[in-house]
């Protein structure tokens, strides 16, 4: 059920503020894709305008095209709704809903578009999701407790199983292990390769192992000095990246001698 | 230059590390306050000066001594320390004087004459003894009510267009500062106002609980707006967003993320409007009126409310003016209960309804 996304001269802007510029890459389906680069570069707001969160920003807006299955996100058709139940996203910090327990918390996305079904059914798609975040046997037992009661890992796996359990075809995630220790962080890596096989997953990071570890392309976003707009320097097959990157600044950034 | 001679440590006071200082005992300010306001009273029944006369020196010898004291043996930064301590003790004690005082009058004064034919009869035909305040009970109850029900919606929903729709737009900021403004109306005003319209719209000399309910609306909901717009800023972004990644539309993430999450904040926000409201008298007095019968109809005719009753109770006079005062008294302490059991029951509501952490 994964897809691919299509991106081409993709220019993100906030206001007049040139944000990202002149992005082209194809993210394969079922694979990892790992976006690198220092802060500023536009990672993450381009990461956001894959399934239109930037939206969410005042005065944000895209040109170019991004295509997923064939259509084009940004044709004004396009119900930016439709999008994001299509394409979910994982933040950097864990964000469960505070007012809802572990179970709803699963099941938020079909809760709240009022989504009716038995209870049966319900209590699959919990365990089911729960499961394929790695987190059913840690909270089997306390599905009616609080989501906020869960440690900072656990949290963020709830939010994956959040992500997963509306069953999207693509999962954004922006930094999902940053505000984590590291095991908790090896937890979701390794959740992330078994995920892979049912979804086309796009990572954002500032671990450079770490998008060694899981991705099977990177790509390195970069500044041409400040004030100016992030565009894409690179766009390869992890391997190649960090052995035998094309550009001069890749090799750079990845080996530490940036700046 | 070298580095290496800046970082050498020099003789002067360093050889030591003083980390113990003499200290004053911990009962210290107890001890210092209990000489110093013996002193004032031995001075004041010697000189035969008043109970203030004597608490006002004997503040001042406080205020004076226990730094006095402290400096000597602590040292300045402990002296400054114990006078500050000292300053807002007292503060706290002054502002907690007539708070107490009222209460103390209004239950002393109050109860008495309270019984169950207080709470169940009217004033139809009472002159002297007897009588209750039934029909300003429920007439509180019913006006409250209805202005609650008014102004909620209203401000709530106010409230969530300034945060989640209007942003810092024209129509936005002229809303916020309008609701500014009527914060600031005096509870007259909102009287005459709506004595005006209702007389604009049915004719002179109309008298109904329903218009003091609007009057009363028009002093809660910028209360309302107020606290429920500072409740919904305080939702974070984050579960906004979150909302949003599930596919989860606008309205939908405001109903059902936002609002529960705010909610017990709202709810005592609320709370404390009404309560705050309650006990206005002035707009009742010219749009409801005041009667000494029961009438449970806001739409109909003039309604007693227990700010009004005790107003009426205390001006008439005349030959029963004893009887009256006592009634007006019990009404107060009745009025004041009301107040605060609503504040308790803000109290209550915001703890039930804030976010669980479950651990």
């Amino acid at each position: 059920m994964a897809k691919s996304i299509d991106v081409s001269d993709l220019n993100i802007y906030y206001g007049d503020f040139l944000a990202v510029q002149g992005v082209n890459m194809t993210i394969r389906a079922q694979a990892v894709t790992a976006f690198i680069g220092p802060s500023g570069c536009g990672k993450s707001t381009f990461l956001r305008s894959l399934n239109r969160m930037h939206e969410v920003i005042p005065g944000a807006r895209v040109e170019g095209k991004v295509v997923v299955d064939g259509q084009s996100l940004y044709d004004p058709g396009v119900d930016p709704v439709a999008v994001r139940r299509q394409i979910g996203m994982v933040f950097q910090r864990p964000n469960p809903f505070p007012t809802m327990s572990i179970y709803d918390n699963v099941l938020a996305g079909n809760k709240l578009n009022s989504k009716r079904m038995k209870k049966s059914e319900a209590d699959d798609i919990v365990e089911r999701s729960l499961r394929g975040a790695n987190l059913w046997n840690e909270v089997k037992d306390r599905l009616a407790k609080p989501g906020m009661g869960l440690s900072g890992g656990q949290q963020q796996r709830l939010c994956i199983a959040r992500a997963i359990a509306v069953e999207p075809q693509i999962l954004l995630m922006d930094e999902p292990c940053s505000a984590l220790d590291p095991i908790s962080t090896s937890a979701i890596e390794d959740l992330i390769h078994e995920l892979k096989s049912d979804y086309t997953i796009v990572i954002v990071t500032h671990n450079m192992q770490q998008a060694a570890r899981v991705s099977d392309d990177t790509g390195f976003f970069n500044l041409k000095g400040a004030g100016q707009p992030g565009h894409l320097v690179e766009f390869n097959p992890t391997k190649k990246m960090f052995t035998n990157p094309d550009n001069e600044s890749t090799e750079a950034y990845i080996s530490g001698r940036f700046g | 230059m070298t580095g290496t001679d800046t970082l050498t440590p020099t003789d002067t006071g360093r050889s030591s590390l003083p980390l113990r200082a003499p200290q004053l005992p911990s009962y210290a300010p107890a001890l210092a306050a209990a000489i110093c306001f013996g002193l004032s009273t031995l001075a004041g029944l010697l000189l035969g000066w008043g109970p203030i006369a004597i608490v006002l020196l004997g503040w001042v010898l406080l205020v004076l001594g226990l730094p006095a004291w402290s400096s000597a043996v602590e040292g300045s930064r402990k002296a400054t320390d114990r006078l500050v301590t000292t300053v807002a003790w007292s503060v706290f004690a002054l502002a907690m004087v007539p708070l107490v005082s009222l209460v103390y009058e209004v239950i002393s004064r109050g109860h008495g004459v309270l019984s169950a034919q207080f709470f169940t009869y009217d004033m139809r035909g009472v002159l002297g003894e007897g009588g209750g305040i039934y029909h300003a009970l429920m007439g509180t109850l019913i006006i409250t009510a209805m202005a609650a029900i008014i102004s909620v919606p209203i401000g709530v929903l106010a409230a969530v267009y300034l945060v989640e729709y209007g942003g810092k737009n024209r129509l936005a900021r002229m809303i916020t500062f309008l609701v500014d403004v009527m914060t600031g109306i005096p509870s007259i005003v909102a009287g005459l106002f709506a004595f005006a319209l209702f007389t604009m719209i049915f004719g002179p000399g109309v008298r109904f609980g329903i218009g003091g309910a609007v009057a009363l609306s028009v002093l809660m909901v910028p209360t309302v707006v107020r606290s429920t717009e500072e409740m919904l800023k305080l939702v974070p972004d984050e579960l906004r967003e979150a909302s949003y990644a599930l596919g989860v539309p606008k309205w939908r993430t405001i109903v059902k993320v936002v609002l529960p999450t705010a909610l017990g904040g709202i709810a005592t926000g609320v709370t404390l409007a009404i309560a705050r409201v309650a006990g206005e008298t002035a707009p009742l007095l010219i749009i409801v009126g005041s009667t000494t019968t029961l009438n449970l109809n806001p739409f109909d005719g003039r309604m007693a409310t227990l700010p009004v009753f005790i107003y009426s109770s205390v001006t008439t006079g005349g030959k029963y003016n004893l009887e009256q005062l006592d009634r007006a008294w019990g009404a107060a302490l009745v009025l004041v209960a009301i107040v605060m059991l609503l504040n308790l029951l803000a109290r209550g509501i915001g703890a039930l309804f804030a976010p669980k952490s479950g651990r």
